[in-house]
């Protein structure tokens, strides 16, 4: 099957550690993919090189039939790869609009725009001069969220989104997940909260210490496979201090 | 102490990748040629060593204070100035300016302590650029002092006495010392408590803080220290000028030297600034007499050396052979 | 009236001092670094203006026009070349590379024009004064650079607050990272800002050489210390701050000139030195900005 998103073989190290083992993956227009693991699995390191904040030791990055694997960050947002990352890094100087109107100036056409924007979050309207610095973390979010979805990607990568807010935050920002999917949208989520991500997830895909644990569909995975594939399968029988 | 973190019987703790006689006999050897200079070599040579052993001193200040303790002063000429004028006014005094050497270096580093106060609030930078400020300041001030001299300056007093041969003899040799003073002490400082708590400042500074490391004071420390090591600096420049004129004594030359020397030998090792000041001497005897050149072309190398070889000369020798002339690490030895 | 004088002079003077310091300060607050060559390339652009203009048959006093471009350019490719260099090393980097930029330049300078002094000449345009009365005088040019100085503050804080780029600037310092995940590329991002602040010294360059005399070593001892003056009195990040950090500077060399000469640069120094004793993130800085 061709894909929008093709990882292959990816290897990623931080210095000495290797962060990224060996992973593939590969996400459709219009799919969601939940990437979930335990702190410190690579799910970040792994989207952040997809986005292209970091080079990959190995592996390649194919983007709607193109190698993108050396490409700036900069530039892969110009092919349609979109990045909310953790901790939401909004530009705390600059006022909410201002934060979009940076998210925009390298848009491709597409439906997402910044009246877009504030027609799925209705609050955003009468607070657009407001500097992001006093927002709640809900609203941090959201603000993360529309600044990547003005550039309009084709794929829009989502690091941790519910990371520290409350589970009524969680639910409203997933809420909108549906609508962007229903416009083509790719999907690539990471998740420590392995219940939301099976939620919106078409298909998921388990790391472990940078490998993948496992992947498949939400329906056909039981509980048991993704828990051994979340915390390691020899979690029940192995010695303390783990493996190496 | 760090043999209880290395549990496999197999392997040792160890300094050097040599006997540690051998540092202390090598050294011997070192100190009693260089004492016996004056009356081993032709005189032209001792001038040489003595300018050598000059900036040896201010290189080994500058990397003490930038390689370890991550202050980039360029400022440091001014306390080579007060060193100079210390010395002047105790010598005009009556002291005699050999025995005043001491008191000349303490001067500077009395001086530092309130400057610290200040230029502590600063960080990166604006650290950097505030130390000038300093420095133009002292020289300001002493400009302004017409019993030192002011802009003209004035000769160093109570060497009059001296033959020619006693005054060149006795100039070296007070370089020298001061020099091996400055070498030894900053070697052995490095190895103390002291270097273990820059070590970990240099590693990462929130983490040595929270482990319950004085950084703040510590740095208070090193830049003292390195005041009073510029001062002494400039207290063997005044007697072996022997003139002290503020343009000289606060030149910013003086900054660029110590701080190119010590880029190429290898910052933030101790060889780096003795690589460096051989370094130096190389190119300054070779372009001798085409005036600032010198300076450009050890300045551009300087550049090269800082983008693309950071480690500079000792760095690359280090990293090639695993070599180190004077360790104040541990390694591990497999036995 | 004397003193009335003094002050007025002061604040000519700081028109200078704020046009010498407000690439420093932009440079600063978008990439966290000093560059000690900053005053360098001000006399740099100054010598330019002395030994190039005058082969190019325009009016001298329009030099400026010529030069000041070049510098924008200048400024762009120092930046995506040497200093990035630098910068992608480390801050340490950045400053042994700038330092070492600084004493290139003045001694090739110095092996090139010698030690002497250099004028830009205008011509009779800069001995038009305008004397108030018997003691006050305002010399035109001088009054010229501080209402280009202002101008130029305010045209910078428009551009960053309005414009696009000045947007992805102010972006780019606040975070390098998100910016670029939003499709900016931070390397040009801060040539940009760079070639703005090659800019504005090296019109402060020219303008200081059509006042005064330009040696090799003005731009390290006089330039960059007065510009890095000007942002501490006035407050690290605050680019009014610093137009009142220059003028006060100003005013405080001319308290001390007026009692000796001599201390004209030393009373600068003493007022920096008390502000950092006493309100260490400056007039109108944040105390955060500090660390």
């Amino acid at each position: 099957m061709s894909a929008l998103l093709d990882v292959e073989d990816l290897v990623v190290h931080h210095g000495q550690l290797c962060a990224v083992d060996d992973v593939s993956l590969h996400v459709a227009e219009g799919e969601v993919l939940a990437v979930v693991g335990a702190n410190g699995a690579g799910k970040s390191t792994l989207l952040r090189t997809i986005a292209g904040l970091h080079r990959p030791s190995a592996g390649v990055v194919h983007f709607a039939g193109e190698d993108v694997s050396r490409l700036g960050a900069h530039e892969r947002v110009r092919r349609g790869i979109s990045l909310v990352p953790e901790g939401r890094r909004l530009f705390r100087s600059l006022t909410l609009e201002e934060n979009l109107l940076v998210g925009a100036h390298k848009a491709l056409t597409g439906s997402f725009d910044i009246p877009a924007v504030y027609e799925i979050f209705p609050w955003m309207r009468e607070r657009r001069r407001a500097s992001v610095a006093q927002f709640s973390g809900g609203e941090q979010q959201a603000v993360a969220i529309g600044r990547a979805l003005v550039a309009n990607p084709r794929v829009l990568m989502l690091d941790e989104v519910s990371l520290g807010l409350a589970p009524i935050v969680i639910e409203r920002i997933y809420e909108v997940i549906p609508s962007i999917v229903a416009q083509g949208v790719a999907v690539l989520l990471v998740e420590q909260d392995v219940s939301q991500g099976l939620k919106v997830a078409h298909r998921v895909h388990c790391l472990l210490e940078g490998r993948t644990s496992l992947e498949g569909r939400p329906d056909e995975l039981s509980a048991r496979d993704i828990e051994e594939a979340y915390f390691g399968a020899d979690l029940h029988h192995s010695q303390p201090g783990g493996p190496s | 102490m760090s043999a209880t973190l290395v549990p496999d019987v197999g392997r040792t703790v160890v300094r050097a990748n040599y006997h540690p006689a051998t540092l202390v006999g090598g050294s011997v050897v070192v100190a009693a040629f260089f004492s016996a200079a004056p009356w081993i070599l032709p005189a032209a040579w001792v001038s040489v060593l003595n300018n050598f052993f000059l900036l040896l001193i201010l290189a080994t200040m500058w990397n003490l204070l930038a390689g370890y303790a991550g202050m980039v002063s360029i400022g440091q000429q001014g306390f080579i100035g007060l060193g100079s004028y210390a010395l002047l006014y105790l010598a005009l005094k009556g002291m005699n300016p050999f025995a005043a050497i001491p008191l000349a270096a303490l001067v500077a580093g009395v001086i530092a302590v309130p400057v610290t106060f200040l230029l502590f609030r600063l960080r990166g930078g604006y650290f950097s650029v505030a130390t000038w400020v300093v420095a133009d300041s002292a020289m300001l001030v002493i400009l302004s002092i017409s019993y030192l001299g002011g802009g003209t300056g004035r000769p160093m007093p109570g060497l009059t006495s001296l033959s020619p041969t006693e005054y060149n003899h006795d100039s070296y040799l007070a370089t020298w010392l001061t020099a091996l003073v400055v070498s030894v002490g900053t070697y052995l400082l490095l190895r103390s408590r002291l270097g273990l708590v820059l070590a970990s400042m240099r590693d990462s500074e929130t983490a040595a803080r929270s482990s319950g490391a004085k950084v703040t004071s510590t740095r208070r420390w090193i830049f003292v220290i390195a005041a009073m090591g510029c001062g002494a600096a400039g207290a063997v420049l005044a007697i072996s000028q022997p003139f002290v004129q503020p343009g000289n004594a606060f030149n910013i030359n003086w900054l660029a030297e110590m701080l190119f020397a010590t880029i190429i030998g290898g910052i933030g090792t101790v060889e780096g600034p003795i690589i460096g000041t051989i370094v130096y001497f190389v190119l300054y005897q070779t372009l001798q007499g085409l005036g600032a050149w010198y300076l450009i072309i050890f300045g551009a190398l300087a550049v090269a050396v800082a983008l693309w070889q950071p480690g500079g000369v000792w760095g690359l020798v280090r990293d090639k052979t695993r070599f180190e002339l004077l360790p104040v690490g541990y390694r591990v030895r497999e036995k | 009236m004397t003193w009335t004088n003094v002050i007025v002079q002061g604040i000519l003077f700081g028109g200078f001092y704020a046009l010498f310091a407000c690439g420093l300060s932009l440079l600063f607050g978008v990439m966290r670094i000093i560059n000690l060559a900053h005053g360098d390339i001000a006399v740099v652009a100054g010598y330019t203006a002395v030994f190039l203009v005058p082969h190019l048959h325009i009016a001298e006093v329009w030099g400026f026009v010529v030069v000041v471009p070049i510098f924008a350019l200048v400024g762009y490719v120092l930046q995506r070349t040497l200093l990035q260099a630098a910068l992608d090393r480390s801050p340490l980097t950045t400053l042994l590379v700038t330092f070492g930029l600084s004493v290139l330049i003045e001694n090739l300078l110095l092996e090139i024009y010698t030690a002497n002094g250099q004028s830009v000449n205008i011509g009779s345009l800069i001995g038009n004064s305008w004397q108030v009365n018997s003691v006050i005088y305002v010399s035109w040019f001088q009054l010229v650079v501080l209402i280009v100085a202002v101008a130029v503050l305010g045209v910078l804080q428009v551009y960053l607050s309005k414009t696009n780029t000045g947007r992805l600037i102010r972006a780019v310092s606040d975070d390098r990272e998100a910016a670029q995940i939003c499709g900016a590329n931070y390397r040009h991002i801060f040539g940009i800002a760079a070639a703005i602040a090659v800019a504005t010294v090296a019109l402060a360059g020219i303008s200081y050489g059509i006042l005064t005399e330009l040696t090799p070593t003005t731009g390290g001892s006089q330039v960059l210390l007065y510009a890095f003056e000007a942002v501490v009195i006035g407050g690290i990040g605050s680019l009014w701050g610093t137009l009142i950090g220059g003028i006060l500077l100003g005013v405080a060399q001319q308290i001390g000139a007026h009692y000796n000469p001599a201390y004209q640069v030393l009373a600068g120094h003493v007022l920096f030195l008390a502000i950092l004793a006493l309100r260490p993130q400056g007039l109108f800085g944040k105390k955060e900005a500090l660390t």
